[in-house]
């Protein structure tokens, strides 16, 4: 994981001092609230509908575990005593107040950390796949270029103020997208040309809320040194062209579209030419030393499905259940890859207490060298377990309510806060959730269910990601009532698609029936290989219309 | 008339005065003492100002600099308008005219310019400001000077952190 140095160090510190005397500007008055927002939302701070809450930055997924004790410290000492993993990777803080931020800003500076850019009309945190260099089937690490692209976008003086929030998602394996990047605003595919140079597809224009789109690829390749030019290149064409008069046309997906795809290309290849030799070209010195910073951890030499581990999957259904749905491969024989689900029927998706984050540390430490990868799932990853040590962590973690067997199937759902926290909410999102999770808690069913993605959004704005759920759930607003949008078909893996909507919306109260009926066709229709996903594009979406309606 | 902040202080003697375009079917009017013309204005008229040291121009932030005819430097000053200090265009144009213009001359901020955007002005370029009136002009220095270092290059550092790390 990347280590700051003294210029690293000294920028963060600087940073905080000077949202310091911001804040105490703003509460002096001598800010308005106007010129205080952007402010305080570039370290992130926004204000909801019961307080303040503030967003914690974790690039690219990555925390160690003195990180995840001062976020426990913190979510006690400043607020009620939990956090919650967002849709971003990022943490969120629910009852932070106002005047205690720069002291918060100060602790986390202190492990590394901070609230950069997490809002606001700048360029977002990077996110990645939570399987970064523990997988077997990808090109290469991608968290160096993200840390290349981090420190390139922080505090980026030219796009500060963009005409919307900017988000860039990377992905370096060939046969997955975990960090669905195909609905960013810019997604950086790493690939190999013909001559097996190492370089980058990308993708502009992608992104979910009020329009939402598959980004089109506009640069087949571009050359692994040339990644921060292109991305300073594609900035300014989007700085200097897109909408600022109507806040819901204002992301570049706008001006993609109407530019096409092949003229904002062309644009952004005229500015690209000029800056491509600039001095903000990467040197291989440059790559090198940030990927010193993610070198392999000390594996020991050991054997995949060692005795230990046949015997207690033999012995335990519900561990060996466990490590069907929980656990995945690992490059390193010996190795497997776990993720706690945060996902316990009754808490809302992504919230963990301060002891739990304390917990956590304590697996990394004991488990998985010291680090974890947050998902945008809202999970947790421990990347690097021994799979002799498998059983042991599964009976450490279950009591913990980190066991829950049910990644990637439908009680597995991504849910924003929703009308429960967020002022911009239509409807709450989390009540759906646990209704949805308490209708289907038979984990055989769910395991004959397979894999399939269920997402709920509170409002447009789509932070739960409800158009790429295979089911979509959103909450609307109607005539003062919650009501809920169903849609399906939508995907956020290198299968990308938007879901449709099924129909009329429904009461909070008919969700859970309408999810079986939906899920019971599915199980009527299927062929013995099929997912929820499959079926559904096969037999189309009338076939789910006319049971959901009938 | 305006205070204005240069890399050696506050000045409070600046003559320059900020000309709008004329509405339609109305001929210039040009004020006593120097004048900042607007960028379109300047580009019908270029050879009737060509050489005068008394006349410069303004960009609003929708103008193009790749629509400049004719030779930036001899301007004794542009001037960008920053009509909302949220709307970042002006930013990108003033890296544009050092950048790819060349321009060398005084490159000031107008318009909305607040205190806690003074460092990403001067790094894109920026060395003249004229603080919007409301806003206390000794807390201007502290503000451009806010950060010792930065990741990115721009115009006051050429070169980013990367390729002096090493160094």
């Amino acid at each position: 994981m990347y280590v700051y140095d003294e210029y690293d160090r000294q920028i963060l510190t600087e940073r905080v001092a000077q949202f310091r005397s911001q804040t105490d500007r703003a509460l002096a008055g001598e800010l308005s609230e106007e010129e205080f927002l952007p402010l305080r939302l570039q370290n992130g701070l926004y204000v909801q509908r019961l307080a303040p809450m503030m967003r914690i930055a974790v690039p690219y997924g990555m925390l160690r575990s003195v990180q995840l004790r001062r976020l426990a410290r913190i979510t006690r000492d400043y607020d009620k005593g939990y956090a919650h993993f967002t849709t971003r990777q990022n943490v969120q803080l629910n009852w932070p107040a106002i005047e205690d931020v720069p002291d918060i800003l100060a602790e986390l500076a202190e492990v590394e950390m901070h609230a950069n850019q997490t809002s606001g009309n700048c360029i977002r945190n990077t996110t990645t796949d939570q399987f970064a260099a523990v997988q077997s089937n990808e090109l290469i690490d991608p968290r160096p270029y993200c840390e290349l692209i981090r420190q390139w976008s922080t505090y980026h003086p030219e796009f500060a103020f963009l005409p919307r929030k900017f988000k860039v998602a990377v992905n370096a394996s060939d046969s997955t997208d975990r960090a669905a990047i195909q609905v960013h605003d810019i997604g950086i595919e790493m690939v190999r040309n013909d001559a097996g140079e190492l370089g980058y597809r990308v993708y502009v224009g992608g992104g979910l809320g009020r329009t939402p789109m598959v980004g089109p690829v506009i640069r087949e390749f571009l050359p692994e040194l040339d990644l921060l030019t292109y991305l300073e290149a594609v900035l300014r064409v989007y700085n200097r062209y897109g909408r600022r008069d109507n806040k819901f046309k204002a992301r570049i997906k706008i001006l993609v579209k109407a530019m096409t795809p092949a003229g904002f290309a062309e644009k952004v290849e005229a500015e690209w030419a000029h800056i491509k030799d600039s001095p903000t070209r990467l040197t291989r010195e440059e790559i090198d030393r940030v990927k010193t910073f993610f070198t392999e951890p000390d594996y020991q030499s050991l054997e995949n499905e060692p005795s230990a581990l046949v015997s207690a999957r033999g012995e335990s259904k519900a561990f060996d259940n466990w490590v069907k749905r929980n656990v995945d491969s690992h490059k390193q024989p010996g190795y497997s890859i776990v993720t706690l689900t945060l996902k316990k029927t009754g808490v809302p998706p992504g919230d963990v207490s301060d002891k739990q984050l304390e917990q956590i540390a304590d697996l990394a430490d004991q488990y998985s060298f010291g680090e974890v990868r947050v998902t945008h799932q809202q999970n947790v990853v421990l990347a690097d377990v021994r799979q002799d040590q498998l059983f042991e962590l599964w009976k450490t973690i279950v009591p913990m309510d980190f066991g829950t067997a049910n990644l990637n199937t439908l009680t597995d759902i991504i849910c924003c806060p929703g009308g429960d926290y967020c002022a911009l909410a239509n409807a709450k999102s989390i009540p759906i959730a646990e209704a949805i999770q308490r209708e289907f808690d038979d984990l055989d069913y769910l395991y004959d269910l397979g894999d399939i993605d269920l997402n709920i959004s509170g409002c447009m704005n789509a932070c739960g990601h409800h158009h790429v759920g295979n089911i979509g759930v959103l909450g609307v607003d109607k005539k003062g009532e919650e009501f809920y949008q169903v849609s399906l078909g939508g995907s956020s893996q290198r299968d990308a698609a938007i879901g449709k909507i099924l129909g009329p919306s429904f009461a909070r109260e008919e969700m859970p029936r309408v999810v079986s009926k939906i899920v019971d066709v599915y199980v009527e229709r299927r062929t013995e290989e099929e997912t929820f996903l499959d079926t559904y594009r096969r037999i189309g979406i009338d076939p789910f219309k006319e049971r959901v309606y009938a | 008339m305006p205070d204005v902040i240069r890399k050696d202080g506050i000045h409070n003697d600046d003559l320059w005065t900020l000309v709008s375009a004329p509405v339609e079917g109305e001929s210039l009017q040009l004020p006593d003492g120097p004048a900042l013309l607007p960028v379109t204005v300047w580009n019908e008229n270029q050879d009737a100002f060509a050489g005068r040291n008394d006349i410069g121009v303004w960009f609003d932030s929708h103008d193009e600099p790749e629509t400049v005819a004719g030779d930036l430097n001899q301007l004794p000053l542009i001037a960008v308008n920053f009509p909302k200090f949220t709307d970042g265009r002006g930013y990108s144009i003033a890296r544009l005219l050092r950048e790819r213009h060349g321009y060398t001359g005084e490159l000031r901020a107008v318009g909305d310019v607040l205190l806690d955007q003074l460092f990403y002005m001067k790094r894109c370029g920026f060395d003249s400001y004229v603080l919007r009136a409301d806003k206390d002009i000794n807390k201007a220095d502290g503000c451009l000077n806010v950060f010792s270092n930065a990741y990115q290059a721009a115009v006051d550092v050429k070169e980013p952190l990367f390729r002096r790390r090493t160094a």
